[in-house]
């Protein structure tokens, strides 16, 4: 899994690199997210503009980092999805789980 | 042969790294179909989704002691009928045995099958000689 990490704004932003999150590199994505989380990240948005398709797997690993956020009592919201992949998580009803923004600044003026 | 015809037919090894291959063949076959007047895009997805879906779905269900174990997953359009036969050679399981996710508590695994049912309009899973066969069919309007 390629990915850059940035803190802006008090949060950890894990700007994905990849065109594909499926079941080869899904796993990598659920342990980076939960690496964060135990080094103490309470805040972190997964930046998919590059990501163009995203299966089942992906969504798991997007799913247990939700899960492994909320249960340190964090947030983990998602970013730039592109339509396609907007429309699996409709199809899986995760986009009532997640919260969903446009883009990096909706997120920031959402917080003030 | 008839020129409406599509076939292919592809044998990978037992690993993750081929779905991005098999899941852009199904990409470029949406593209390429003519009569079809739905939403490309859409289609183009749904096909890279559900070929990725049923080839890790034979990949997890593969005989493992087999390091030289295959999958095969042939693809066949003819009119309006678009046919994916996905085959491993593991010891198969019961797909009406294999329950329906409960999307108002979603879990992380699961959802492959599902996917595939909702976004197909076919889909069985039976036992060939030595080999099982995952059958998917759409039709395409």
């Amino acid at each position: 899994m390629i990915f850059d990490l940035e803190k802006i704004k008090g949060y950890s932003v894990l700007f994905i690199r990849e065109e594909r999150i499926d079941a080869h590199n899904s796993n990598d994505l659920k342990e980076t997210i939960l690496h964060l989380i135990e080094q103490g990240e309470s805040h972190i948005i997964i930046q998919l503009e590059q990501v163009r398709f995203i299966d089942s797997s992906g969504l798991g690993a997007l799913l247990s980092g939700y899960k492994n956020a909320a249960a340190k009592s964090g947030k983990l919201v998602i970013t730039n999805m592109q339509r396609q992949v907007l429309s699996m998580f409709e199809l899986t009803r995760l986009n009532r789980v997640f919260e969903i923004y446009v883009d990096l600044t909706e997120v920031f003026d959402d917080e003030t | 042969m008839c020129d409406s015809i599509i076939q292919v037919e592809v044998i990978i090894p037992t690993q993750t790294k081929y779905l991005d291959l098999i899941g852009s063949i199904g990409e470029h076959i949406a593209k390429k179909l003519d009569e079809f007047s739905g939403d490309r895009e859409a289609l183009a997805y749904h096909l890279n989704l559900v070929l990725t879906e049923a080839t890790v779905n034979a990949i997890k269900h593969a005989n493992h002691n087999n390091p030289k174990d295959t999958v095969k997953i042939a693809i066949y359009i003819q009119e309006n009928e678009l046919n994916i036969k996905v085959h491993d050679h593991g010891q198969g399981f019961d797909l009406e045995s294999v329950p329906l996710p409960d999307l108002d508590h979603p879990k992380e695994g699961g959802m492959g099958l599902f996917l595939i049912r909702t976004l197909m309009d076919s889909v069985t899973y039976t036992r060939h000689g030595d080999c099982n066969i995952l059958e998917i069919i759409k039709y395409l309007h």
